[in-house]
C-alpha cells in the first residue's frame, strides 16, 4: 500500500482549473433548482395560505415527486430530454418542492394572530399585508427550509453526473474515480460536496441573520 | 420503446436477473440498512430526547448527515472497505459491492431515526411529564407510558424518511455493481437498452411510492386516536428532522 | 368639556346591530381559537370625544361588536354610522386607516422598530420619512417613552407595559377621530395596568377621542368609561348609561349581579368629596377671644372649634371644653386629626383616611389648601341613600 497513496495530492494540484469547472458546474445544479424551486413553492404556499383546501393535495402531489428515486427520474426524462442540463434540473427542482412548500407555509403560520389582526385593522390591503408584515416575519422559516433543500441538492447533483461531462459537477470526479478506480478523483468530489453543502448552510444562516436583525435584537434581550 | 415488452417477457421473471430476485435484493439490503441504524440511532435519540442532554449532537448529526451525499459516500467507502478485506478476511467482492452500500445506507438513514426520535419526546408538553413525575412514574413508565405513544408519530416520520432514502441510495448502489433494481437503469444504460433503464425506473418508483404509502398508514394507525387531526395545519413537519433545524 | 375640532372626534351609532353565526368561525393564527359572540339588535349612541365602554361576561358579543366598527366583522344586519355615514358604504382600508386600533395582546410588528411601529398607519398614508420621523417622536414622548431610548428598539426589547404603550401610540399616530381599544390593558400586571388607565385618562382629556372601549372588568369599565353599555350573552344590551347610572341604578336582575353586591363600594370609588353637601363648622384664628370662641363652640351641634391659619389654611380642631375661659386662642389647642381631602378626592379614599384616623369628619380644602368646609360620615351615608342623586356626571356637564 505504499506505493498507493490514498491521496494523491500532486494531481489535485494538477487539475486545480478542473476543481473550479466541476465547482461552478455543482454550484449551478445547485442554484437553478433552489431557485426555482423557491418560487414555485412560494406561490404554492401563498395559495394554499388564502385556500386552505390547497394545502393537502399540495403535500401529497409534492411528497410523491420527493419519493421518486432521483436515478430514477433521470431516466423518465431521458428519452424526452436527452442527456441536457434540463434533465439534471427538473427532477431536482421537483424534489425541492415539498421541503420549500412546507417550509414557507410554516414561515406564514409563524406569523402571531396577533400581528395579522393588528395589520388588518389598522388598514394594510392585503397585498401589504403580504409584503411588509407576512414575508419578513415568515424569513427564518423559509431560509430553513432553503438550507435544508440546498444541501439536499448538493447531495443529489452528484448523482446528476451520470447524464453528461458538460454539466456534471463534483459527482463527475466521483463517477470517473470509480470508472478509472483513482480513489483521489472520488475523495475529492466527496469531500468537495459535503464542504458545498456546508459553506451553503453557512452562508443562508449568515443571510437570515443579515435579514433579520430584530430576530438578533431578541438574542440580545435574552442573553 | 417497449417496456410493457419488458414486463411481458417471462424471461425478464426468472433467474438471478429477474424482477422477484432483484426485488428480494432490494428489499432485504434496504431492510437491513434500516433495522442496523434503528438499533444505532433509536436508542441514541431517545436517550437524547427523555434526558434532554447532548441535544447538540442530536441535531448536528441531522445536519452533518444531510450535507453527506449518500451516492459520494458509498464511492468513497468503496476504496477503504477493499484495502480492509485484506486485513479484516473478509472476500474481497464483499468490500466491491455489499459492504460500502450498506455501510452508506445505514449512515445516512441514522440521522432522521435519531433526530426523530429527539424531535418526537422532546414535542411532548413537559407540564404533563411533570404531572406524571408528580404522579410517582418512574422515569421508564414516563418514556413508555406517555413520550412514546405521544411521540409516536413524530418517531414514525423517521423510519419513514430514513426508509424512502435508503430505498433510493440502493438503488444508486447498482453503480458499483451492488444488486436491486437499479441494475435495470444502470445496465439499461450501459447496455442502451431503454426498455430496461425505463422498466427499472417504474420499479423502483413503485416501491418507492408503495412502502412510503405502507408506512404513512402505519405512521397513522400508531398515532393515538386523540392526536389524529387532518393533515392541514401545524401537524405538517419538515422531512428528516426539519423541525429540530428550525 | 369645551368643543373640540370637529375632525378630532366622531359621533358612533349602532343602529340595531345585528350578528349572528351559523358555525364556529375559523381564523388563521394560533392563538385566536375563541369563537366571538353573537350580537343582537344593539342600538346605541357614543358622543363625540367620550370614552363609551362595552363590558360584560365572555360571549356577550363586546368585541364583536367593537370589531365590526372597523369591518373586521361585518354585521348581519343593522348599521354603524359614524358621525351619520354608514360605515358599510365607506372603503374598508380608508374606514381603517381613520379609526386607531389597540388589542389586548397588542399586535406590534416584531420586525419594525418602535418607530416605524408607531407611524405604520401615517405610512400607509404616505408621508414622507422627515414627518415620519417627527410623528413617530412626538407620539413616544405624548405616551410617555424618550424617544431617543425607544425610537429604534424593536418590541421583543420592551416590557408588557412599554409594549402597551406603544401600542396606544401606534393607534393615535394618524390623529383618527375614532380608537377602538379591545382589553387593551388586559395583558399587564395590575400594578401597571392602574398606570396605564391614569395615563391613558389624563392623556384623554388632551386629546378628547371618540373611544370604544371593551373589557369584562366592571371596575375597569366604571374607572374609564363616561358611558358604560352592559352586554349580556347572546349580545343583548343590558343597560347603557353613566358609570353612577348603572352603579345606582341597575336595570335588570343581571346588572346588578353583574355589578356585583359591593355596588354600594364601587360608588364610592366613583364619587368625590365634590358630590358631597359639606358641613360648616365655626372657624376661629390664633389670638382669637377665648370666651367669644366658647360661646360658638357651644351655639354649633358640633362642639367643635376648627382653628385656621391667615389664609383660612386648617391647624385643627379646638374642644369646647378645652377653651380657656378668658384670654385668646392659641395654635397649641389645636389637635390635627383630622385628615384633609380635596373636592377630587374619591369618597373611598377620604373614608379610607378616615378610618385610618380614627374619626368621624374630614377637612375639605381648595386648591389654595383653605379650608371649604367638613365631610362627615353621615354625609357620605345620606348621598348613598339618595341613590339617584344630583351628580352630574361626563356627557351630562361638567365637573368642577
Amino acid at each position: 500500500m505504499e506505493d498507493k497513496p490514498l491521496v494523491d495530492w500532486a494531481w489535485i494540484g494538477d487539475h486545480l482549473d478542473d476543481v473550479v469547472v466541476r465547482l461552478f458546474q455543482h454550484l449551478q445544479l445547485t442554484a437553478i433548482p433552489v431557485a426555482l424551486g423557491f418560487v414555485i413553492s412560494l406561490g404554492l404556499a401563498i395559495w394554499a395560505i388564502r385556500r386552505p383546501i390547497v394545502y393537502g393535495p399540495t403535500t401529497a402531489i409534492t411528497g410523491l415527486l420527493y419519493t421518486i428515486p432521483s436515478i430514477a427520474a433521470f431516466a423518465f426524462l431521458r428519452p424526452i430530454f436527452g442527456l441536457s442540463l434540463l434533465t439534471a434540473i427538473i427532477p431536482l427542482t421537483t424534489y425541492t418542492l415539498l421541503i420549500l412548500f412546507r417550509s414557507n407555509v410554516s414561515g406564514f403560520q409563524s406569523v402571531p394572530a396577533d400581528v395579522l389582526e393588528a395589520a388588518e385593522g389598522m388598514g394594510y390591503t392585503r397585498r401589504e399585508r403580504l409584503r411588509r408584515v407576512e414575508l419578513p416575519l415568515a424569513i427564518p422559516l423559509m431560509i430553513t427550509g432553503i438550507r435544508l433543500a440546498s444541501v439536499t441538492t448538493v447531495g443529489l447533483a452528484t448523482v446528476a453526473a451520470i447524464l453528461g461531462d458538460s454539466f456534471g459537477g463534483l459527482g463527475q470526479f466521483i463517477t470517473e474515480g470509480l470508472q478509472t478506480f483513482f480513489p483521489t478523483k472520488i475523495y475529492l468530489g466527496a469531500v468537495l460536496s459535503v464542504a458545498l453543502a456546508f459553506s451553503l448552510d453557512i452562508l443562508f444562516v449568515r443571510i437570515e441573520l443579515w435579514a433579520t436583525p430584530w430576530a438578533r435584537a431578541r438574542a440580545e434581550q435574552t442573553a | 420503446m417497449d417496456v410493457f415488452g419488458f414486463f411481458l417477457d417471462p424471461a425478464n421473471w426468472q433467474g438471478p436477473d429477474g424482477i422477484p430476485v432483484r426485488l428480494v435484493e432490494h428489499l432485504a439490503l434496504s431492510l437491513a440498512a434500516v433495522l442496523a441504524a434503528t438499533a444505532v440511532g433509536l436508542p441514541i435519540g431517545l436517550f437524547i430526547g427523555h434526558t434532554g442532554r447532548f441535544a447538540n449532537l442530536a441535531i448536528n448529526t441531522s445536519n452533518i448527515g444531510r450535507a453527506v451525499p449518500s451516492f459520494a459516500l458509498m464511492v468513497a467507502l468503496l476504496p477503504i472497505a477493499l484495502d480492509l478485506a485484506p486485513v479484516l478476511g473478509y472476500p474481497p467482492a464483499l468490500g466491491l459491492s455489499f459492504l460500502p452500500i450498506f455501510l452508506a445506507m445505514t449512515l445516512l438513514a441514522i440521522p432522521p431515526i435519531l433526530v426523530n426520535a429527539y424531535a418526537g419526546l422532546r414535542s411532548v408538553d413537559r407540564d404533563l411529564l411533570e404531572a406524571g413525575r408528580g404522579q410517582g412514574l418512574r422515569e421508564r413508565q414516563i418514556l413508555r407510558d406517555l413520550e412514546l405513544p405521544l411521540a409516536s408519530n413524530i418517531i414514525v416520520g423517521g423510519f419513514r424518511t430514513a426508509t424512502l432514502q435508503v430505498i433510493a441510495t440502493a438503488t444508486i448502489g447498482a453503480i458499483l455493481s451492488g444488486g436491486g433494481l437499479g441494475r435495470y437503469i444502470i445496465d439499461g444504460v450501459s447496455r442502451n437498452q431503454p426498455d430496461r433503464l425505463f422498466a427499472g425506473a417504474v420499479l423502483v418508483t413503485t416501491l418507492a411510492l408503495v412502502v412510503d404509502g405502507l408506512l404513512a398508514l402505519a405512521q397513522r394507525r400508531l398515532t393515538p386516536r386523540a392526536l389524529r387531526g387532518p393533515a392541514v395545519g401545524r401537524g405538517g413537519s419538515l422531512p428528516a428532522g426539519g423541525e429540530a433545524a428550525a | 368639556m369645551a368643543d373640540q375640532p370637529a375632525h378630532r372626534a366622531a359621533v358612533v351609532e349602532f343602529e340595531h346591530v345585528t350578528k349572528r353565526y351559523d358555525a364556529p368561525v375559523k381564523r388563521r393564527g394560533g392563538t385566536s381559537t375563541k369563537t366571538p359572540g353573537a350580537v343582537n339588535d344593539l342600538s346605541l349612541k357614543v358622543p363625540a370625544g367620550k370614552i363609551c365602554v362595552l363590558v360584560g361576561p365572555s360571549g356577550c358579543g363586546k368585541t364583536t361588536s367593537l370589531k365590526m366598527v372597523n369591518r373586521i366583522i361585518e354585521p348581519t344586519s343593522g348599521r354603524i354610522l359614524i358621525d351619520g355615514v354608514d360605515a358599510a358604504t365607506r372603503d374598508i382600508t380608508e374606514l381603517r386607516r381613520s379609526i386607531g386600533y389597540v388589542i389586548q395582546q397588542v399586535g406590534l410588528f416584531p420586525h419594525q422598530t418602535i418607530a416605524d411601529n408607531v407611524a405604520t398607519v401615517p405610512r400607509l398614508l404616505g408621508w414622507n420619512a422627515d414627518r415620519l420621523r417627527a410623528r413617530a417622536d412626538e407620539l413616544l414622548a405624548l405616551v410617555g417613552l424618550e424617544p431617543g431610548t425607544y425610537r429604534d428598539r424593536f418590541p421583543s426589547q420592551l416590557s408588557g407595559g412599554e409594549r402597551q404603550r406603544v401600542g396606544v401610540a401606534r393607534a393615535l399616530a394618524a390623529d383618527p377621530p375614532i380608537m377602538l381599544m379591545d382589553e387593551p390593558f388586559g395583558a399587564v400586571d395590575p400594578i401597571v395596568r392602574d398606570r396605564l388607565q391614569n395615563e391613558f385618562l389624563r392623556l384623554q382629556e388632551e386629546l378628547a377621542k371618540t373611544i370604544l372601549f371593551v373589557t369584562h372588568d366592571i371596575d375597569e369599565a366604571i374607572k374609564m368609561g363616561d358611558l358604560v353599555a352592559v352586554l349580556q350573552v347572546g349580545g343583548v344590551l343590558a343597560q347603557f348609561g353613566t358609570p353612577a347610572e348603572i352603579l345606582s341604578n341597575p336595570a335588570s336582575e343581571f346588572v346588578a349581579r353583574f355589578v356585583g353586591d359591593d355596588r354600594g363600594l364601587k360608588r364610592l370609588a366613583l364619587d368625590r368629596v365634590g358630590d358631597l353637601e359639606l358641613v360648616q363648622v365655626p372657624l376661629a384664628r390664633p389670638g382669637d377671644d377665648a370666651a367669644d370662641a366658647r360661646r360658638r363652640a357651644h351655639a354649633d351641634p358640633f362642639r367643635y372649634l376648627l382653628l385656621v391659619d391667615d389664609a383660612n389654611r386648617p391647624l385643627g380642631w379646638v374642644d369646647e371644653e378645652d377653651i380657656p375661659a378668658s384670654g385668646t386662642l392659641d395654635e397649641a389647642l389645636a389637635n390635627p386629626v383630622s385628615p384633609i381631602v380635596n373636592r377630587r378626592t374619591t369618597l373611598k379614599d377620604a373614608l379610607s383616611m378616615m378610618l385610618d384616623a380614627d374619626v368621624q369628619a374630614a377637612i375639605v380644602v381648595d386648591r389654595t389648601g383653605a379650608c371649604q368646609g367638613v365631610m362627615t360620615v353621615d354625609r357620605v351615608a345620606r348621598l348613598m341613600r339618595e341613590g339617584e342623586h344630583g351628580r352630574m356626571y361626563g356627557v351630562f356637564g361638567d365637573e368642577d
